[in-house]
């Protein structure tokens, strides 16, 4: 089902009374979300991302703005209604059901004609625990499982009811790292087996650029950035989503723009044809730095970390944002790093340039 | 080690002596005194020993009548006061302007001394030659005939005592299961929201379960409260409690070591000694029972 957000605004009162001002949740988003695919809402914590599953799942009702599925408006329907499956961060099972009857349980709450016989309903709960493969465990009660299972019940009562909608609050974030990468596969895995439109939370920029169809970047309750995954790292339309998004993170310096020539310190480092003059951020992405001996520009040399495939270059520049910078290089090419000093050709493509507000200024090749 | 233990020992004796003297000699003295047959507290000795002590108690009239009423006491309150308590936390919790206030009110009891309340409940129920009695008051402007709920019927009575203990012991309930109900994570209603679980439902299936813990520890507390009762009754109705038939079974303990007919710790010892075995009976099954709903 397809999911479109029109203005969807989110206000609160200020927690202390004396202080008129409303704390804003979530800002006019907009956005719209194909059918059967997923999603990634991405920030740093407190960016509304919550908020804004919440708003989707109608736990929350909106300030302002629209909320359609498909071409039905959603906006004012109680949650039981929209037919959405949300999996809780905590994953909110019920410790004294066990697995079985945790999934049975919104089954159980259909009236009238939409409730399933009992053979029914259990037909279909060991169907949704076949499909997240906990089925050798159903008679286990939360307490006797472990995270990543607990995880799975809890997504298998999410789509027990086939909903239209998947909703996943930070899915992730309670399991150890192993667990964290095969999970991602399994969610990757169960939605596509199931076609279902799904909306995960995060704030952990690889789990999102790994698993999602597009991501959606917000910070301080408003949308900064949506788009596919690597369209995304390669292309950010500011300053903010450039340091959010990448591992090991984007080297940010201090630099100045005059008659088209990108300077940082007294070093002209890259031609930059249609930028306005000024000072700037520049933003050097790891594997942006290439070792070159008649580089143009020249940073001191902390220590060469040697990785296998390859390696990472670490070093300071008066200019840079931040004690150290790293740069990712071929094991060839940094094979000969020795010294005070490295010199490095940077790629166009991989260096951005922001302004004072932290928007991009693009420059033509 | 062996050194460490030495002073381990060391570190515990004054909690063991304390203990022990208090305590542990008691519960044996207890015991010992309920064995012995014709004992004299005056000349300190005793005819023989065996179990006559314990049927004088079953046989004895008074007894049996603390033994209905405490019962009876146990039965009615127990439940009618965790009920209403959880009843009353639901109704708390669901309300956000006044909330504290209510909360203190119905936890001014509890602070409240025993006595004091007596005299209320005196106040409400008892027929004097100048009054009738607010509740008596209340049941005349209604129609109905006025009732003695102090000297008269044992139904009457026994309403009182109920009413006035359920009253007592209900404040701390609430505070217990309005915090308990305030604990349980938002997640679990957000989680039966998005699920279209019905109110009705979500109390049976998800809240009560819940708190099922702390319901239990109430509940068991509760009876081993009721089963001691004995300072609402003299509040209510003086410290001749077997002549207005309204005796417990501590009250028949008391008497015995104290009272009118008092002097006699054997007999005292042997009724205390029932009492802790009928206790000890009910808070196994109540355990028992937990151990079913524990998760």
């Amino acid at each position: 089902m397809k999911i479109v957000l029109e203005h969807l605004t989110k206000r609160y009162p200020n927690r202390n009374r004396k202080i008129k001002t409303e704390v804003i949740a979530a800002s006019d988003l907009n956005l719209e979300i194909p059918d059967g695919q997923l999603i990634g809402l991405l920030g740093p914590s407190g960016c509304g991302k919550s908020t804004t599953l919440n708003l989707i799942s109608g736990l929350e009702p909106p300030t302002e703005g629209k909320l359609y599925f498909g071409d039905r408006d959603v906006t004012d329907l109680p949650p039981e209604k929209r037919g959405v499956g949300l999996v809780f961060q905590n994953y909110a099972l019920y410790p004294h059901l066990t697995a079985l009857q945790n999934i049975m349980f919104p089954l159980q709450n259909l009236k009238g004609e939409n409730r399933p016989s009992k053979k029914e309903m259990e037909e279909r709960a060991v169907e949704a625990a076949k499909l997240v493969q906990i089925d050798h465990l159903l008679e286990r009660r939360p307490k006797e499982m472990s995270g990543g299972q607990q995880q799975r019940v809890a997504i298998a009562r999410a789509l027990v009811k086939r909903p239209g909608v998947l909703l996943l609050d930070e899915p992730l974030s309670n399991l150890d790292a192993r667990l964290r990468l095969q999970t991602r596969e399994e969610i990757r895995r169960i939605q596509r087996e199931t076609g279902i439109t799904t909306v995960f939370v995060t704030h952990d920029q690889e789990e999102a650029m790994s698993i999602s169809d597009s991501i959606v970047v917000m910070k301080d309750g408003e949308i900064h950035q949506i788009g596919k995954p690597q369209e995304v790292y390669d292309e950010p339309v500011n300053l903010f989503v450039a340091k959010f998004l990448g591992t090991p993170p984007i080297n940010v310096f201090h630099g100045k723009v005059q008659s088209e020539t990108l300077y940082i310190g007294k070093e002209n480092v890259l031609s930059v044809p249609g930028a306005p003059d000024g000072a700037v951020s520049v933003g050097i992405r790891p594997e942006g730095f290439i070792p070159d001996a008649d580089g143009a520009f020249c940073c001191g040399l902390d220590r060469v970390e040697i990785m296998g495939r390859d390696t990472s270059v670490v070093f300071n520049h008066p200019e840079l944002e931040g004690e150290q910078g790293r740069a990712i290089a071929s094991a060839e090419a940094s094979a000969s790093l020795a010294g005070e000093s490295v010199r490095f050709t940077l790629k166009p493509s991989k260096t951005y340039i922001f302004n004072a507000d932290g928007a991009r200024i693009r420059f033509g090749k | 080690m062996k050194k460490n233990n030495v002073k381990a020992w060391l570190y515990l004796l004054p909690a063991i002596a304390f203990l022990g003297i208090f305590m542990v000699y008691p519960l044996i003295d207890v015991v010992i005194y309920s064995l012995e047959e014709g004992y004299n507290s005056a000349s300190q000795s005793f005819f023989g020993v065996g179990l006559y002590n314990f049927s004088y108690v079953l046989h004895d009239p008074y007894f049996l009548q603390a033994l209905k009423n405490t019962l009876i006491l146990v039965v009615i309150t127990v439940p009618v006061s965790t009920g209403l308590a959880l009843l009353i936390s639901l109704g708390l919790n669901s309300i956000k302007p006044l909330k504290n206030l209510y909360q203190t009110v119905y936890f001014l009891p509890y602070v409240t001394n025993t006595l004091a309340v007596g005299l209320v409940f005196m106040i409400l129920f008892k027929k004097t030659a100048y009054s009738e009695g607010l509740v008596n008051l209340l049941i005349n402007f209604f129609g109905g005939k006025s009732v003695d709920f102090i000297d008269g019927p044992y139904s009457a009575k026994m309403l009182v005592m109920c009413l006035y203990t359920v009253w007592i012991v209900m404040p701390f309930k609430i505070l217990i299961l309005t915090g308990s109900l305030a604990s349980v994570n938002q997640d679990y209603y957000n989680a039966a929201k998005i699920d279209g679980t019905s109110r009705w439902r979500t109390f049976w299936r998800i809240t009560l379960p819940m708190i099922s813990p702390m319901l239990f520890y109430l509940i068991i507390t509760g009876f081993i409260g009721a089963f001691k009762a004995y300072s609402d009754a003299v509040a209510l109705f003086g410290t001749d409690l077997n002549a207005s038939g309204m005796n417990t079974i501590v009250g028949y303990v008391y008497d015995m070591l104290y009272g009118n007919s008092g002097g006699y710790p054997s007999y005292a010892s042997a009724a205390a000694l029932l009492l802790f075995a009928i206790v000890f009976t009910i808070t196994c099954i109540n355990l028992r029972t937990r151990k079913r709903f524990q998760f």
